[in-house]
């Protein structure tokens, strides 16, 4: 390649002008997206680092908040994302195979289980409205006083889980959007025929972001559902 | 990075994994290990993300160290933020 005299017509998507090789340029883009990722994770690390101060400060309110959250549709989500990850591995694989066809139908399940993920969230706050649990004048923590009458609760206190609770989950969800978004506009042009075995970078680097929104629901699961799910003495 | 094409069947199975540990960590939360539940929880989802990056994210099958190395360098700044901020937190109290 070194030896050989650059001409522009040699240069396609899978191989720009100031790559020495295809694979130089496939690992500068995922180095690039791994870098990016690296930010996100300390995005979220500043809420996950939040979330577990105020959870050693107020452990009793977090476990009454975790409790009050409904553990079915957590599980469901958590299974719908899973599945939805599938799809998009799946989906750079038939992107690696040049299968156009298959790649497609992928992407849009993958957005199916997106928009599916996305309901079921939409369905957990609108119970969290009816219950009074929106941080803010309405706040109301008198249910789970009665229903929890073996955990002490202060109620300013619970305010704190139900903000952390809409705030990562929110983040969440936004990421969720947008990345539902990027497979929209990846399946048009896979359609389209841009994404070949020997260029397909943007079907990898929107499925690293969308494993990496996975991870972090992988962890939000557990830490926001599961606090306290033992039987009350 | 990787012109690595893993089998399907193997994803599958991945998935299954991933699927089958969504189920354990729902049911072991409301089984009573006293302050053994977090752990339980936080280990299991730890190794749900480790096979998410090798696998489906594919790093196991990069042979570029740069990426392994931005990815390690970014677990633990995430370790330093909150190691170093419970270190603080945990020992107020006792001044």
């Amino acid at each position: 390649m070194s030896d050989s005299p650059i001409t522009v017509e040699q240069h396609g998507p899978e191989l720009l002008h100031h790559f020495a090789d295809a694979q130089q340029q496939r690992d500068a883009a995922s180095l690039g997206m791994w870098l990016f990722l690296a930010t996100e994770i300390m995005f979220f690390g500043g809420m996950f680092c939040a979330y577990l101060i105020y959870r050693f400060w107020y452990y009793n309110e977090f476990a009454a908040g975790s409790r009050s959250l409904d553990l079915k549709w957590g599980t469901i989500n958590t299974a719908v994302l899973i599945c939805s990850s599938l799809t998009v591995a799946l989906g750079v694989r038939a992107a690696q195979m040049g299968k156009r066809k298959l790649l497609v139908v992928l992407l849009l399940l993958t957005i199916v289980f997106g928009l599916t993920f996305l309901g079921i969230k939409g369905i957990e706050w609108y119970s969290k409205f009816e219950e009074h649990h929106i941080p803010g004048h309405a706040f109301n923590a008198d249910d789970l006083i009665k229903t929890y009458p073996q955990i002490p609760i202060d109620s300013q206190h619970e305010q704190i889980y139900f903000s952390l609770y809409f705030a990562m989950t929110g983040l969440h969800a936004l990421h969720m959007i947008i990345g539902v978004g990027l497979f929209a506009f990846l399946a048009y042009y896979a359609w389209k025929g841009r994404y070949t075995p020997k260029y397909y970078t943007p079907i990898e680097m929107a499925g690293l972001y969308w494993h990496f929104v996975d991870i972090v629901w992988i962890y939000l699961f557990p830490l926001l559902y599961l606090i306290d799910r033992k039987p009350l003495g | 990075m990787s012109e690595h094409i893993i089998s399907s069947r193997f994803y599958y199975a991945i998935w299954i994994t991933l699927l089958a540990l969504t189920v354990v960590t729902a049911l072991v939360a409301r089984v009573d290990l006293g302050p053994l539940n977090t752990i339980v929880a936080l280990v299991i989802a730890t190794f749900k993300a480790v096979l998410v990056v090798l696998f489906f994210m594919h790093v196991k099958y990069t042979s570029e160290k740069l990426t392994k190395t931005v990815i390690a360098a970014a677990i633990f700044w995430l370790l330093l933020l909150l190691a170093l901020s419970m270190a603080d937190y945990t020992t107020r109290l006792l001044s």
